[in-house]
């Protein structure tokens, strides 16, 4: 059990009074009509799944009920910040005080599993870098 | 004046109202009675409930006209009016709970519309979907450390606040009007299972239940 701010109570509140809600600042295509197939595509159903600094959208379903974000490690699951709707993060994956090997690989070509075994160790610093 | 249709959901006729625990207490022939309570459980039923919906200040400046109260703008306050029967609770940043007496809450709902005119507000009765315990006694704070894990002491939860959050497998708005009293409002379809956690929890205090 852990504690998450909620920037709408201002509070820290129990964690099972969340529940996480996926990717953060998916951006709806401007014209949906008029764009292609992989462009709406993407927007529905592909999301990142970065090893390190991920920005999510969580729902403090409990409490107010309100939608927000969090700027979250995936590797440490550490909580960076929340933020509220319309806001950007304030720490990404290029900020120098994010640690070196916590930097963001984007889901590609199954490197999302790399790490898993001792042998990939090499392929992780190189991505990292 | 809004143009929303509203209907009035106190039946006029002697039609009889029950409340949602009005078989596991109120039909009870006997209800526990411990004779040095720890905890004294009780139910506030058919009071008038309203969610109220929309901006902070135009929602002020329509309570202040209406009910002579200001709307509680920070985060989990809750006030009351001076009698303590009404009462406003913050529950999200555009959204409030404001508790009457039973049978005020239509005419409330008229007079905030009729004062709110065409602004982007709701107010949505929800009399018939929630209910109030009552929780008293020397061992409450200690009933509810062990259903709640939002931070009861007195230091985290002074008098005058009030949060949602979870109870038990449930979820609670737990409320705190006066020093010595706790208040849950409770959905009506959770009110049976509540109340009956609220017992089992209460029982090596020495519980006394009151109608
Ligand atoms: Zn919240």
């Amino acid at each position: 059990m852990f504690y998450i701010f909620c920037p709408y109570c201002k509070e820290h509140r129990e964690e099972e009074e969340f529940h996480p809600r996926g990717q953060a600042h998916l951006m709806r295509p401007a014209d949906p009509d008029n764009c292609d197939d992989e462009e709406w595509g993407d927007y529905l159903f592909f999301r990142d799944n970065p090893r390190g600094i991920h920005h999510e959208m969580w729902v403090h379903s409990v409490g107010c009920r309100k939608f927000f974000n969090i700027t979250r490690n995936t590797v440490t699951y550490e909580i960076l910040e929340t933020y509220p709707m319309g806001e950007q993060p304030t720490i990404t994956a290029d900020d120098p005080s994010v640690r070196h090997e916590q930097g963001v690989q984007t889901a590609d070509g199954g490197w999302q599993t790399v790490g898993a075994q001792p042998e990939s160790q090499a392929l992780n610093e190189e991505a990292s870098s | 004046m809004s143009d929303v249709k509203e209907f009035e959901t106190r039946p006029a006729d002697t039609s009889r109202a029950e409340s949602p625990l009005t078989w596991s207490l109120h039909e009870q022939k006997s209800l526990p009675h411990a004779s040095n309570p720890g905890i004294i459980l009780s139910e506030k039923p058919f009071l008038g409930h309203l969610v109220v919906r929309g901006g902070a200040i135009v929602l002020d400046e329509a309570v202040r006209e209406v009910m002579d109260m200001a709307l509680p703008a920070k985060p989990h306050a809750l006030v009351s009016d001076d009698s303590g029967e009404r009462t406003i609770q913050w529950l999200s940043p555009d959204e409030w709970l404001i508790i009457v007496p039973g049978g005020e809450e239509f005419a409330l709902e008229q007079k905030l519309r009729q004062s709110l005119g065409q602004s982007h507000f709701s107010i949505v009765n929800v009399s018939g979907g929630q209910t109030v315990l009552s929780l008293k006694g020397k061992w409450a704070r200690e009933v509810l450390m062990k259903s709640i894990s939002y931070d009861v002491h007195p230091q985290a939860f002074p008098v005058g606040k009030g949060v949602s959050t979870v109870f038990a497998k449930a979820t609670v708005i737990l409320r705190r009007a006066e020093e010595d009293g706790w208040e849950l409002v409770i959905r009506r379809s959770f009110a049976d299972y509540c109340y009956r956690w609220l017992l089992d929890a209460s029982s090596e205090y020495g519980v006394s239940v009151t109608r």
